[in-house]
Order: structure tokens, then sequence, then C-alpha cells
């Protein structure tokens, strides 16, 4: 089956083994990926910056298959109990746990989807196992050049146990839940009746923490955690102008036009498989996204290809009909399957087979082409799916991706 | 005896051509040739895994085994031609608002035929091996065999013998689909169970979406009187990756004295949505979770309320909605305005996803519209309550508000016929025309 978690490093990090051998544990996702996921932008001194911040945060990397976390605060670590290694290359999601509220886990994921603000309580587990309730502060970080989020960052301020007395809770409630920019506002109208319910229960039941349906901030939690996370802001935006590749918290307006958003290439990088994307709008239909196992299987690396047409694969010994039969499938938006000799970058040849279909968005019309290539030498995957199938999965998740993620409010008129 | 046309949807090729029984040699899903097939067999681990294990994975690569072999299988089909269109050429959107519910613009997916008699003031009624049902439906149509595996690990074979001695249960196309990968779980397809809900089928559809792993792919069931257009067992499911209205709703935990607390499921409330209905989530295990919703179907079954499940974030969250349209449709309360949109309110509709027909429609979809059309599907305040009390009590739970205020508990249901209390809401033999 295959592993879908990265095994726990656990108590191996504790002791001194070198950092080679915990890299080797980090199953899925590179190690130099995550230590170069800061430095590249924000220079070798970001990591000592960041150290000088008081309070618990997390950076992570929504460019990076997994979205893993590539920084983790002195506060944090020591909030949560785990060491650095255990929770580097990991994705946030470890810290949740039973008791941890379903819809406010959707509405960080839908945060981060849609790259905004977002401010809510949460019920977090430490390495031992014990929950406790968090305010959770995210916001996203973009790249001015690109438009793209280069980083996530989660800020977190642990709520402590305030006595209740019923009168207490009622003010709790009456001053509403927390609201960030985040637009599923929990109906102040519930407050009352949730937080009475929730004190009933506890009485009842005496189990303690699980049993809190949320925990309200104070003002003064949210004021920790706003100032944290200004602090990182300023941080990042200072030391991305070593390196050039400047952040800022919004996203710029002047970015040239990416047409990827970065929630589409986060579900795109889950697909482990060899593949690009063309864009059929764009003069000479160019590369807009390869995937790392297209990488490869190529020898090429990202940036010597996007922008490109895909015909650098072929070369003197591909056939010419070959070719033809794929340009034409894709001028009458057809999908089609063929097998063709194909050039890595060292020169070497492969036999692809090579399958093309047409992607299209909310709106219905085509907007990319997904194009998939299968190494005929290549073993089977040993999961019994024929390789066919396998190019046809991937098709069919590049088109679930690309048709939802474009999803946005379209405008309606009123009715006459 | 009152009548209401709705307009049907096809699930299967074969369902257009009901009226004729072909020879088998045809590949069908009956007795006849199931059992001497071969089809892709996906058999998950069956041992309880603990409900929620803090290292589940939200969303798995998509190239996660059950999602290939499902979007592998199912972009296959298309390229076969054996869908009746390509839903992703049909534009969609989020219609502008608070809840973000979602519009699809499909003029091909309600098919234009003679109607056919299906009584709707039923919830249960017998299986008709006379109408359509899914043992008709050809083989190419199906993707792979979904059943509980033996041991520790998932298992794939590209092509099991079925075999004299099981009761396959298949995943299938469905050929009308609503969005990408809309297919169809149809238990122990050869037990031609009719449309009702026990709990071992309930607990192969959490299964799947827990096989799944992925919050964006949901199942769904309508009961008959709710929406179901085929009376033979099926669950309906397919990937949106975004939430439904529905996931985003506020909801408030209904406390619970005795019953759940061992089994740790919390039943809730669902606040400021235009339809009411109970989400269920926790559990030990699957299992716990899986018996509880599916008691509380069973209940609703049994005193003839027609309802909606919606099984979402990998099968932890469940709702349910029992509902009440067709009998307002049969006693023509709902407005034309509505009526003309023809948008049966099922699970999806409900859900927040709705498929409407007329461009103008489209055009026009506000939130106000989805708003309006659910506030008709919903029971009344007073009448959820009384249903609620019946669920509860038929899974032997006991609420916290009951317990602190005896003296407003009238109307306890200790009285073993319910079928009097719930009061057919239907006039006798009220039909609807499919």
């Amino acid at each position: 089956m295959v592993a879908l978690t990265i095994p726990s490093i656990g108590r191996r990090a504790e002791n001194t083994s070198p950092p080679s051998a915990v890299a080797e544990v980090m199953a899925g996702c590179s190690r130099r990926l995550i230590d170069q996921s800061l430095t590249a932008r924000y220079s070798d001194w970001i990591a000592e910056a960041l150290d000088e911040i008081q309070g618990c945060f997390l950076i992570t990397d929504p460019g990076v298959a997994g979205h893993p976390i590539v920084f983790a605060s002195h506060g944090f670590l020591a909030m949560s109990g785990y060491s650095r290694e255990e929770v580097l290359g990991r994705n946030g999601r470890m810290f949740q746990g039973p008791a941890t509220n379903r819809r406010s886990v959707l509405e960080i994921r839908e945060a981060i989807r849609e790259e905004r603000t977002l401010q809510i309580s949460l019920l977090n587990y430490r390495k031992d196992g014990t929950p406790h309730w968090i305010l959770f502060h995210l916001f996203p970080v973009f790249g001015v050049d690109d438009g793209r989020v280069a980083h996530f960052v989660a800020v977190q301020v642990p709520i402590p146990r305030r006595s209740r007395s019923l009168s207490e809770a009622r003010c709790g409630g009456a001053r509403g839940r927390l609201f960030g920019a985040c637009r599923n506002e929990v109906r102040s109208d519930c407050d009352l009746g949730c937080n009475l319910a929730a004190d009933l229960f506890v009485d009842v039941d005496n189990r303690g923490l699980e049993a809190e349906e949320s925990r309200e901030a104070s003002e003064q939690e949210k004021e920790r955690a706003s100032d944290a996370a200004n602090s990182i802001l300023s941080a990042l935006t200072q030391y991305s102008k070593l390196t050039g590749r400047v952040v800022s918290s919004q996203r710029s307006r002047l970015a040239g036009i990416s047409p990827l958003s970065s929630s589409l290439i986060l579900s795109l990088g889950r697909i482990k498989q060899s593949f690009v994307l063309t864009d059929p709008q764009l003069p000479d239909m160019p590369i807009v996204y390869a995937s790392d196992e297209f990488l490869s299987l190529t020898g090429y690396s990202r940036h010597e290809i996007l922008g490109h047409n895909y015909e650098f694969l072929n070369g003197p010994d591909t056939e010419v009909e070959v070719l033809h039969q794929i340009r034409q499938s894709i001028q009458v938006e057809c999908a089609c399957t063929v097998r063709l000799l194909n050039y890595r970058k060292d020169g070497s040849l492969f036999w692809n087979l090579l399958h093309v279909s047409p992607v299209r968005n909310a709106s219905g019309k085509v907007a990319f082409y997904v194009n998939v290539q299968i190494d005929e030498n290549t073993k089977s995957d040993g999961l019994g799916l024929s390789p066919h199938m396998r190019q046809l999965g991937v098709v069919g998740a590049v088109k679930v991706a690309v048709r939802s993620l474009s999803l946005c409010a379209g405008p309606s008129r009123p009715s006459s | 005896m009152l009548t209401i046309k709705r307009v049907p949807t096809v699930l299967s090729n074969y369902q257009e051509d009901s009226g004729e029984s072909r020879g088998c040699g045809r590949n069908c899903l009956g007795k006849c040739c199931l059992p001497v097939s071969k089809l892709p067999l996906y058999a998950f681990k069956s041992d309880a895994r603990p409900e929620i294990s803090s290292s589940g994975v939200d969303e798995p690569p998509s190239d996660f085994f059950l999602n290939s072999l499902l979007l592998g299988g199912w972009e296959d089909r298309m390229s076969r031609g054996l869908f009746r269109y390509d839903v992703t050429a049909c534009e969609t959107k989020v219609i502008p608002g608070e809840y973000g519910f979602v519009a699809q613009l499909n003029e091909g997916r309600h098919l234009k035929k003679r109607p056919t008699e299906f009584r709707v003031d039923r919830v249960l009624q017998p299986f008709d091996p006379a109408k359509f049902n899914f043992t008709k439906v050809g083989q190419e149509e199906v993707l792979f065999r979904f059943e509980a595996g033996e041991g520790d690990k998932a298992r794939f074979l590209e092509s099991a013998a079925v075999g004299e001695a099981n009761t396959p249960s298949v995943v299938a196309i469905n050929v009308s689909p609503i969005e990408y990968g809309h297919v169809l779980l149809i238990p122990r397809v050869l037990d031609c169970l009719p449309q009702r809900i026990d709990p071992d089928s309930f607990l192969l559809a959490l299964h799947m979406a827990a096989e799944a792993g992925s919050p964006y792919f949901r199942l769904g069931y309508n009961s008959l009187g709710a929406f179901a257009t085929i009376n033979h067992l099926h669950f309906q499911a397919y990937f949106l990756t975004m939430p439904f209205p529905v996931e985003k709703a506020p909801t408030q935990r209904i406390p619970v004295v005795k019953g759940l607390s061992q089994s740790k499921v919390k039943v809730s409330k669902l606040l400021n949505y235009p339809v009411r209905g109970l989400v269920y989530e926790g559990g030990n295990t699957l299992k716990d979770l899986s018996d509880v919703v599916a008691n509380s179907c069973i209940c609703l079954q049994e005193n003839n309320i027609p309802f909606n499940v919606l099984i979402s974030d990998s099968g932890r969250r469940i709702f349910l909605f029992p509902q009440c349209y067709a009998e307002k449709q049969a006693l023509g309360e709902v407005s034309q305005e509505i009526l003309d949109t023809q948008v049966n309110p099922a699970v999806w509709e409900i859900s927040g996803h709705m498929v409407l027909k007329r461009k103008k429609d489209y055009e026009e979809a506000s939130e106000e519209y989805a708003w309006r059309l659910l506030a008709e599907v919903s029971l009344s305040e007073a009448r959820f309550e009384e249903v609620k009390a019946y669920i509860f009590e038929a899974t032997g739970l006991e609420s916290e508000e009951e317990k602190i205020e005896p003296e407003e508990n009238k109307g306890t249901p200790h009285q073993s016929s319910t079928t009097a209390v719930a009061a057919n809401h239907f006039p006798e033999g009220c039909l609807i025309l499919q």
C-alpha cells in the first residue's frame, strides 16, 4: 500500500545522529528543498533573524510538494514538545488530533487554498499526545515578482483555560467569536447557546479539554498574535530585499500574469508522475507546469523549460507522422495516445508512451493540454495498474484540479 | 390522485431501454453474467481502524491509489464515449454570496422521456425486478469492485474472478454526471436490495470515503421520496475541490447524557442553513459512527420520512437531512417560479451544488434563489424537533435538554407504534410522474 505519511522520526532525532541519517528518514521530500526554501529568498541570515522573534510560529512552503514546514521557532518547539528535526518537512496537520474541530480544519484548508489570512481557535496536540487550545493566525506572504504565495506563516498563541462562571461564559459569548479575514464567520447568535451547552456538557461528562467545543481567545492573545505576525512579516520583507526576491503581505497587481494559482500548483504537485501542462492560449503553446518526475525523466531543470514549447523532447529520429497526429488531435480538441522516440537533455533516447489530452476549466473551455509521459523501459509500479490506466489517472486528477480550482464567483444578473 | 411531474435523470446507458429484456451474453451485472465474470477488485483493509488518527492525511497525493483507479477508469470510459455528455464542457461558477453555492449550466443532464409511475409517498418500497435496476447495467460501466478484504493491507487485483460465493459490491460510472468522476457505489448488487439503508451497506460507503482519503470526495444518498431515481440500493460520489456550502455552516452540539458517550459519536444541529439537519462526527471506530447514522436513517425509513445523507470529510462528518419537498410539491405548495427551474433537491442540491437546465436560470442564479429553493425542502422547526426526538430514541440516546426539563418533555416517543405519530403527510395514493 502506498505510504501516505512521512514516517515519524520520533526518538531517533533526539540522539546525536548526524543530519544525513535524519534526511534519509524524511521520505517524500528533499531536505535540501526544505533548507533552501528560506535561504534562497531571504538569505542565509534569515534563520538568525527569525530566532530573535518571540513567540510560537511555523513557516510553510506551498511550492514544495506536500506543503511542508520549513521553519519552526524555538517557542513553537518548546510549546509542542517536538524537536526541529521532527517537524521540518512535515505538514502542519500533524498537530491535529481526534478532538480537533473538523470545521476549523476545513477553514484552514480553505484559507490556504484561497491564499488569505485567517485567525481561528484550534485544538492542537503536543508530542506527548496532550491537547491544548491555541489561537491560530495564518497569513500568506507573496512574491512581488510572480504574485505567487512564497510562504505561509502560522503564528500560534496558547489560550489558557479560564475558570468559567455562567456569566463569564455569557460575556465571552457576547463578545462574539473570532472574526478574522475569513469569510465564514460563525454567527454570533449561536454563541450563548453553545457556551452554555459546553458548560453543561463538561459538568456532566467531566471529560475535560476535549469536551470543549471551542475556546475564545482574549484581546490580549489576539494582539500577541498580530504583533508576532507583524514582526515576522517585517523580517521576511527586509531580508527578501537582500536576494532581490522581494515579498509583501499583499499580492502585487504589477506581478506578471501567472496562469496557475498556488492552490493549483499545490494540487498538481501531489500527482507523482511525469507530466506537463501547456497553454494553448499563449503563443507557441508553452509549458506552464512541469512535474518533478518530468524533470527527472528528461534531465532538464524547471527554469530551462517553463515558457518553452514541448517540442524540445523531439529530435531527428522522432517520427514526423506521430507529431502530425498529435497536432491534429490538438486542433480538434481531442485526446490521443502515441508512442514516439524522445530525447533527454543529455542526448540519450527513450521510447515515450505519450498521452495528450485537453483540459477544460470552469468556463467549459479548453484551458490547458496535459501531456503525460511514460518511459517504456520503466518497471511497472507493482500496484497493479497498467501504464495506460496510470496515465489516465493523471489526466483525471488534472482535470478535477483545473476545473474545480478555476471556479470563482461569477457574475449573476438580477432576475428581470 | 395527486401527481407530480418530475424530470428524471438517467444514471445508466441501459436505463433508457429498460423495457426490453435482452438475453444474456450482454455481460451485465445480473446473476447470469456477473458470477462468471472478472472485474478489477479493490479490497480495503477491513479491520475497524481507529476513526481519527492524528497522522491521518487530509489530502493524500492525487495519485493515491483509489483515486487513480477511479479517475483513470472514468477518463477511460470518457474516451470510450460512455457518457451522455462531457461534463467538463459545462460552465460552472460559484454564486456570489456568503455561502458560495455552486451552480452549473447543464442542458443535457435531464432526459425527455415519457413519464413512468414511481410512488413517492412511501420511503420503503419493495424491489421490483421489472423496473430498471443495476443488474441490467453493462459491465463496461463498472470501474471496479469495492469490498472488504482480509488482512491489514488494502489490495488491488486488476482482474479477479467474481465467483459464485461472492456478493460483489461495485463502483460504476454515472452516465449523467454532475461533475467529473461521478460514480455510483452499489453494495451487493446481486442481492437486489431496494433503496434503503442498512448498517452493512452504510459502513461500506463510509469505508469508501475513508479510502479515497480526500475531503473533496463525498458520497451521497437519497431515499425514495427524496429524489432517488432508482429503487436499487446505491450511493453516489464525485470530486469537487472546494467546500460545499453545507460544510461551512456552523453547528451546535447536542449534548447527550448517555448512549453516545461510550462510542464517542457527537451529534450536532446544523445552524444558519436553509435545510435543517443533523451532523454526526467522532466515534472510536468507523463502525461506531456508521451504526449511529445507519440507525438514525432506519428510524426515518420506518417512520416514512424521506431523507438525504451527505458523507463528507473523508467519512468523518455525516449530514442527515430529513425533507418534505415532494410532499409540498404534491400539495401544490411550491411556487411555480421555483418549479420552473426544474431542480430536484436531492443530496447534492441540498449540500449546495445546483445543476440548472436553463441558461436564464444559470445567469440569474443567486444565493437568494438557492436559499428559497432549499427552504422548501426543510422540515419546519417543530417537525424537525419531533423527528430528532424519534431519532434519539431509536439510537438509544438521551438528550441533555430532555433531561433538564422533563416537564416540557411531552410527546416522548415511547409509543411503540410510530406510524400514527408520523402522520402520513401524503394523501393516500400520491404519485410522482417520473
